[in-house]
């Protein structure tokens, strides 16, 4: 175990866990939106920074999402630094995401009412989190949809931006892992469709053998008999009917 | 070729290369580094080389063909040894002459000589031009002296001797005397070359990797382009002594595509280093073994920035990450790696086989050795130039840059590229020092030295450095990628006559964001060309927004 400082609390924490797990656990609030415990840190919305002092007595901002716990580690999570970091890129983001009622909440939470930036025109709620994107490839294992440009040009797409993405097996945990719901997912008629900033694509839903109802899309049904080597037949009933 | 198995042989073989050579044989040395190829150096050379023949003189008359000599704004360079005698601007022309006048008859013409515009006088030798006189060249020297395809010619110079005299010392004694040394990194952090290589010799692990960054993305900067096309053994070198210190058996040397010559005569140096047994298995028949492979970049001037360039050396996209644990710990492919500047890398053999005590004698108390810096802009003497850390900015710029042309004032300079500031003419005598450039509000950075006179605005320069930047943001961060994104539209208002009351303090406030909550230093350092622009030309940012005017008269506005 490991022992740290809090906003002035004293905290025993396990070895090997990032000053955000520790907070988590003690109900210390710490904003996120590109953390997601499924899949590895990635450090990029910046909303998670917190102030530290180590024990030799260096002091930096870190990412908390990233940074692992130290012994007799000093952290402020809610300085006036730190506040004002925070509340510059909630405005960023609400100048980026202006429709986004996540961004409003958080913004709000964080004492901004406003943004004093040029807002994007017909902006899609996405903010580069990487979050669908990370989940699709570590945890998935399809990596269907990507990062694709840099800079300000940066966005999720599918390869080559097609209206189709062969990877896709349509399970929607990008829609799922999705903090802003720039993703959608919607099952109507025997079909999902699932949009993403750029692209939408449809998927034929398999009926259930025994209650007639659309369960999931035959293609992750394809890919998960692939990948566990079960066969197909095994997928006809739905989980709700099955023994 | 057969392969060195020795230090003793590789001194046989430099003593038998130094004998075949005849020190009083006229040799026409032709400058062919990157500048002066676009002067038209290549058809120069070939018209040198037919002249050569026609008057049957390949016995009697050698040529040349060597790197950059750093004085780029008077180029084609045509330097004639052993008279030492320069010329300047050489046409096609001047070629059947200058091997008739010149490298037979031994005289000088005139009008081809450099003029001193200071005294009017006219130079004939290279060393008497004052804008070499004040350098001093330690590590750009050898460019005009070696053909950079020729092994034999760096070994002429004393090649590979700082190598030799390295594998006799243990790792650790290396480490101690680039530590000593007190060199630090050349590529813009200025952190301390021997205690990064300490931290990866000493991190966990048997597989560890060597690399050189020559991705080079200042905007005006091109002294690591000038080093890897024209002296491309002196960081290999450097390359193999660090690897040797460290312990490691694979060398990566990542190279921006937009440097094909650097890349081309790179290339061309690790076969010929590898054939002599001076790179890859049992060098110099020590046991110790290293390979370099060459890696280009694919576009992106994030991909300088360590961690960045080291996703993209594994294939993935460019993008760094957080450094809380340090690539000397986990870097390339999750292994201890090293990563050192083109620059760096080459002052490692001088500073092996001359000594940490004389290198350290070099420079200032914080900041040892010399410097290259890539002289730019609105300057009379525009090219490389090689100085002692301590020099002024003055001196750089009026000494050895001649000073502004046309007749104009001196307004700023710009050093450290888009990371830097902009230091105005009261802060002309700082001295070149990574401490303090750091402390006036600009930085050391790689190089480059962009030189401003009065027809410049500062507000369209600060715009400049932010648009570059916002195109070079890799993205993945919120406030580089999003804090430039309106700090560009700010300043393209300001500059566009829409510049409103509390433009100045929003972008303050942005810039202070970029600075503590940007993941790299791409952003971190963006600010600095805003922010110096601001501190020491308010003024002209104030006329923009409050009287609609563009003091320079630069600005399309009003």
């Amino acid at each position: 175990m490991v022992n740290i400082t809090i906003n002035g609390r004293q905290i025993k924490t396990e070895e090997g866990k990032t000053i955000l797990d520790a907070a988590r656990k003690n109900n210390i609030y710490i904003p996120t939106l590109c953390a997601n415990e499924e899949v590895s840190p990635y450090g990029a919305c910046r909303l998670c920074l917190v102030e530290i002092k180590t024990a030799k007595g260096r002091e930096r901002l870190v990412t908390s999402c990233i940074y692992l716990v130290e012994e007799g580690l000093t952290v402020q999570t809610d300085s006036d630094r730190i506040m004002k970091i925070r509340k510059m890129l909630l405005e960023l983001l609400l100048a980026r995401c202006p429709d986004s009622e996540e961004i409003q909440k958080m913004a709000k939470k964080a004492g901004v009412e406003k943004t004093r930036f040029v807002e994007q025109e017909g902006n899609n709620k996405c903010i580069l989190c990487a979050n669908c994107s990370r989940t699709c490839e570590e945890v998935v294992g399809v990596a269907a949809i990507s990062l694709a440009q840099r800079g300000v040009e940066r966005e999720i797409v599918t390869p080559f931006n097609e209206d189709f993405s062969d990877a896709c097996i349509g399970c929607g945990s990008c829609a799922y892992s999705c903090p802003t719901g720039a993703i959608t997912m919607t099952d109507v008629k025997g079909k999902r469709i699932i949009k993403w900033p750029h692209n939408s694509m449809d998927f034929k839903l398999k009926k259930c053998s025994v209650c007639g109802q659309y369960w999931a899309p035959e293609k992750q049904i394809k890919y998960i008999a692939k990948k566990s080597g079960t066969p197909l037949s095994d997928y006809d009933k739905c989980p709700d009917c099955r023994d | 070729m057969a392969k060195l198995k020795s230090p003793g042989e590789l001194e046989t073989l430099r003593s038998s290369i130094i004998q075949k050579r005849d020190p009083n044989k006229p040799c026409i040395t032709i400058c062919n580094g990157t500048g002066c190829q676009s002067y038209g150096g290549k058809a120069l050379t070939a018209s040198f080389k037919n002249e050569i023949k026609k008057q049957n003189l390949e016995s009697k008359v050698d040529i040349r063909v060597t790197g950059c000599h750093g004085f780029c704004e008077r180029g084609p360079l045509v330097i004639i040894k052993p008279a030492e005698i320069l010329y300047q601007r050489v046409r096609i022309k001047d070629v059947p002459e200058i091997v008739l006048e010149t490298a037979v008859n031994n005289k000088v013409i005139e009008r081809m000589l450099y003029t001193d515009k200071a005294s009017n006088q006219k130079i004939t030798s290279e060393k008497d031009v004052p804008f070499y006189k004040l350098q001093k060249r330690l590590i750009f020297g050898n460019n005009g002296l070696i053909d950079p395809t020729s092994i034999e010619d760096y070994l002429a110079v004393g090649g590979y001797t700082a190598l030799a005299k390295a594998i006799k010392m243990t790792p650790e004694n290396v480490i101690e005397e680039v530590k000593k040394s007190g060199l630090r990194g050349r590529g813009g952090a200025g952190f301390p070359t021997g205690s990064k290589w300490e931290s990866t010799r000493n991190a966990e692990g048997d597989v560890k990797y060597v690399i050189c960054n020559a991705d080079e993305g200042d905007p005006g900067a091109f002294m690591d382009r000038s080093l890897a096309e024209g002296n491309p053994h002196s960081v290999l070198e450097g390359m193999v002594i660090g690897a040797y210190a460290i312990g490691s058996h694979e060398g990566f040397i990542y190279i921006r595509n937009e440097y094909p010559l650097a890349v081309r005569n790179m290339t061309t140096a690790i076969e010929q280093a590898e054939a002599n047994g001076l790179l890859g298995d049992n060098i110099l028949g020590s046991g110790f073994s290293f390979k370099i492979k060459i890696k280009r970049g694919g576009g992106a001037f994030v991909c300088g920035e360590s961690t960045a360039l080291m996703a993209s050396l594994e294939g993935k996209v460019g993008e760094p990450r957080a450094k809380y644990i340090h690539t000397s710990e986990q870097g390339l492919w999750g292994k201890p790696s090293n990563l050192n500047n083109v620059e760096t890398w080459a002052n490692i053999p001088l500073i092996i086989s001359k000594g940490a005590d004389w290198y350290s004698q070099i420079g200032t108390a914080g900041s040892k050795g010399t410097k290259i810096f890539a002289l730019t802009g609105n300057i009379t003497n525009s090219g490389l130039v090689e100085v002692p850390m301590g020099i002024t900015l003055r001196e750089i710029i009026f000494d050895i840059g001649g000073g502004i042309p046309k007749g104009r004032k001196f307004k700023a300079v710009q050093t450290g590229g888009p990371s830097g500031g902009m230091l105005p003419e009261n802060m002309l005598d700082l001295s070149v020092d990574f401490d303090e450039l750091t402390k006036a509000g600009s930085m050391m950075g790689s190089g480059g030295m962009i030189v401003m006179d009065e027809k410049t605005c500062m507000v369209d320069m600060a715009r400049y450095y932010t648009t570059f930047l916002e195109g070079e943001s890799c993205g993945k961060c919120v406030p580089c990628r999003e804090g430039l994104r309106q700090m560009k539209y700010i300043l393209d208002g300001i500059t566009q006559g829409r510049g409103k009351e509390g433009d100045i303090e929003l972008l303050e406030e942005l810039c202070a964001t970029l600075l503590d909550a940007s993941l790299c230093q791409l952003g971190q350092s963006a600010p600095n060309p805003v922010l110096s622009s601001i501190k020491y030309f308010r003024d002209e940012y104030e006329a923009h927004i409050k009287e609609k005017k563009c003091p320079s008269g630069v600005c399309k506005i009003g």
